[in-house]
């Protein structure tokens, strides 16, 4: 299997805060800020308590995580895991998530790690409770069924309570003055109007400003008030129209961030001896997460101890990042994430957190902090955008060279699964406009994209049949049966229609394959069928699969055809749910999905890589509806 | 001044301009009813006012009064779960859940007014409500069992 390749965005952009610890607000921690300068690698060792498993008196067992629950299932597949091994009924499995103060540090929830690291760690501590070996899959009596979510009960009553919704005796709300474009700096802010309304309590300290109150509604009018005769410097800043221009221009080729190079043969050789030789170039625009819940949070302090409650997939880096910013111990600060309104990669900071501890700090009172659309839209940030530059060489329906360099979409998955005597793949650093981070499937989606677009070219040039033409040039057996899977299931052979396309790939140690029919509505494609064979080792909870599965391609139907972040003169054109479009239920086409369940393998994630193969697969059968090769994402037609 | 929510007489605090939204979460505690986007675009924040539902975001406190308003905490009668919520339930219609308390309320209401309604009707209902786990699938199996129709989701 293949081991975790850390993404660079995953943890690149840090919130900005420097706090002033020389302000009178402070003088009663100074002296308490030992272990502030901790290094970010120093984080996993970090760990919060040892403690994995407590069995009690009447049998119910507690079970410890650092991972979050955000809706990809940990929480039910890890209380599976305690259940299988101990030999006890699901119902007796009480799972702590992500309490910095309780729960060992089992790293971020990112990287699709969960399944493959923590449910074995779970797994083996349980068993070893039970003083045996983990559970062969051929015997597992919990694992490997079908389990639905197991606090299904309080979501649907309402009586679950997502960060946004905790609340502290005394607490007030609060609201943060945002720059009105990117690269502004304040330059003055008077926070007198907002201290003349009633109970309010507003703060500047660098350049955070912001205000509390015992509703949302004051403390937006207080912030408000302060907005009216703010003064902002501002700098230019590129368009999404120059966005493509904009990164190759900055592309770094040497120097502080060198491009990462990996050859095998002589790529130029092949190519400039081969007979016939295909070249194209592919964009990805920015997308935004956009999870239903914003970021959320609410801090209190008591004394020199910070507790803060909210939506991170990073409760340690959080608690790290709230240390550092007041200058406490980490010890002194603890980081409690319920499980929360979404993720997909887009919440591994803690800015939400740091800005409600700096307002209840101010008011002495616990705050509550929730961003709105327009800031998680705005100041949260991107998956990152992309260039791809792509030639290859054929011989019949070999491929015999391939050069693949992508600028600024990230390196994960950028290798090409396809056999090749000669292949060069780049990935080059560039300056990014926006503000990036990590994305379910992030660059495993991009690299997939330009790679199963430009297969399809290659199977064009090659005359051949593109599922023949993959199968002709792939060699790991399980990327060849997803492929095979899905095309039987979409009965690829005997399609005559128009508007088939089909993609495949590998990433995180899953293998998906899909199968996409399209037509044209209005001048705009529109997904009529799909398909998807997925195969992630065995099968920990069939249901939760089926649903990342499903999940992965609706929301992948976004990103292929309509969401894409425009943006000028520092703003967003599109930051809203009215202007950004994102799938809805109409917009869900027939699903096939088979699932290949590999109880010889050990279990891989699957929250992320499904979304790796939808975007190529529409693409692809949106060339064979229109004649016309898409080489964007999202699809643009004409 | 006073609501009525969930059958019940409250008190809440007057400030023009107001959403019915805030009201209810910061003055009752009511946290069921979510923020999804202010602008009326996601339908997180669906309550029923007398029966119909609306988004709260952007409903002023004011258009509520003397009206009947049902969140997703009065759903549930003496502890039994309402039809669509035990569909949502039993078709296992989640994933983070911060959508469901909309989608549930929004079905709620289709189902009273039209008590086996078509999937055309199911979806012109539900497409202003976004969930952005995109576990659409399941929501339609959800709201098409508590009709009666125990056909599934979108699956071929």
């Amino acid at each position: 299997m293949a081991e975790f390749e850390p993404e660079r965005y995953e943890l690149r952009e840090p919130p900005a805060y420097q706090f002033d610890p020389g302000r009178r607000e402070f003088l009663f921690i100074a002296g308490s800020g030992l272990l502030i300068c901790l290094a970010a690698g120093d984080a996993e060792a970090q760990t919060g308590r040892g403690t994995r498993l407590q069995i009690a008196d009447d049998g119910v067992v507690t079970v410890f995580t650092g991972k979050v629950e955000v809706g990809q299932g940990s929480r039910t597949q890890i209380a599976m895991a305690a259940a299988e091994e101990l030999g006890v009924p699901l119902e007796k499995i009480r799972v702590v998530m992500a309490d910095t103060s309780l729960v060992p540090n089992d790293g971020i929830t990112a990287g699709s790690r969960t399944t493959p690291s923590t449910v074995p760690a779970v797994r083996k501590a349980a068993a070893a409770a039970r003083n045996r070996d983990v559970t062969d899959a051929r015997d597992w009596r919990v694992l490997g069924k079908a389990q639905h979510h197991v606090q299904g009960r309080a979501i649907v009553t309402g009586a679950h309570e997502f960060p946004s919704d905790i609340r502290r005796p005394g607490m007030l709300y609060g609201c943060v003055l945002r720059a009105p474009a990117y690269g502004s700096t304040l330059i003055e802010a008077d926070l007198a109007p907002a201290k003349k309304l009633a109970d309010v309590v507003a703060v500047r300290d660098g350049a955070f400003v912001g205000c509390a109150a015992p509703t949302s509604f004051a403390a937006r009018k207080a912030v408000e008030a302060i907005a009216a005769s703010a003064r902002w410097k501002t700098e230019a800043h590129p368009s999404s129209r120059q966005l493509f221009d904009h990164l190759k221009r900055t592309a770094i080729t040497e120097g502080g961030r060198p491009p990462r190079i990996q050859t095998k043969g002589s790529v130029d050789q092949v190519l400039a001896q081969s007979g016939k030789r295909v070249k194209a170039a592919y964009q990805v625009s920015y997308i935004q997460h956009a999870p239903m819940e914003p970021r959320a949070a609410v801090a209190e302090w008591d004394g020199g101890s910070l507790t803060v409650w909210t939506g991170t997939q990073n409760p340690f880096g959080v608690r790290d990042q709230l240390a550092q910013a007041f200058q406490l111990g980490n010890d002194r600060v603890r980081v409690i994430v319920p499980d929360s309104g979404g993720g997909f990669g887009g919440k591994h900071t803690g800015e939400v957190a740091i800005e409600a501890a700096r307002l209840a700090k101010q008011a002495a009172k616990p705050v509550s902090l929730r961003w709105t659309r327009a800031e998680e839209f705005m100041w949260a940030y991107f998956r990152p955008a992309g260039l791809f530059e792509v030639e290859a060489a054929l011989e019949g329906s070999l491929i015999t060279a391939w050069d693949f360099t992508n600028y600024n979409a990230g390196a994960a998955a950028i290798e090409s699964p396809y056999k090749t005597a000669a292949t060069r793949t780049r990935f080059l650093y560039c300056n990014s406009p926006l503000r990036e981070g990590s994305y379910r499937g992030i660059a495993a989606t991009a690299n997939t994209f330009a790679r199963e677009c430009f297969i399809d070219e290659l199977a064009q040039a090659a005359s051949a049949d593109p599922l023949e033409f993959r199968l002709a040039n792939l060699e790991n057996p399980r990327l060849r049966d997803v492929l095979t899977a899905a095309a039987k299931k979409f009965r690829w052979n005997e399609r005559k229609e128009k508007g088939i396309g089909l993609a495949c790939g590998t990433e995180k140690g899953s293998y998906v394959a899909a199968c996409a029919r399209v037509e044209i509505e209005n001048g705009a494609p529109r997904v009529r069928e799909f398909c998807m064979a997925y195969e992630c080792g065995g099968i920990l909870n069939p249901s939760n699969l089926k649903a990342q599965v499903e999940g992965s391609i609706i929301q992948g139907l976004g990103g292929a055809l309509t969401e894409e972040i425009q943006f000028e003169g520092g703003r967003l054109l599109n930051g809203s749910f009215a202007k950004y479009r994102m799938p809805r239920l109409r917009d869900v086409p027939p699903l096939g999905i088979v699932l290949l369940d590999r109880r010889d393998l050990p279990p891989a994630g699957a929250g992320e890589t499904p979304i790796i193969a939808v975007a190529p697969a529409i693409a692809n059968a949106v060339f064979h509806a229109t004649g016309k090769r898409p080489r964007s994402m999202p699809v643009r037609l004409g | 001044m006073k609501l009525r929510v969930n059958g019940k007489e409250q008190t809440v605090r007057e400030q023009p301009g107001r959403s019915l939204l805030e009201t209810l979460r910061e003055d009752l505690g009511i946290m069921g009813v979510k923020y999804g986007c202010g602008e009326g675009q996601c339908r997180a924040c669906t309550v029923l006012l007398d029966g119909k539902p609306v988004t709260s975001c952007v409903t002023p406190v004011k258009a509520a009064a003397g009206r009947e308003i049902t969140t997703i905490e009065g759903l549930a009668r003496d502890g039994e779960l309402h039809p669509v919520q035990q569909a949502f339930l039993d078709e296992g219609a989640m994933q983070c859940g911060y959508c469901v308390p909309g989608m549930i309320l929004t079905a709620a209401a289709l189902l009273k007014r039209v008590r086996r309604p078509t999937d055309a009707q199911i979806i012109s209902a539900l497409n202003g409500n976004l969930c952005r786990c995109c576990g659409y699938p399941r929501i339609l199996a959800a709201v098409r069992r508590a009709a009666g129709d125990h056909t599934g989701g979108i699956d071929g």
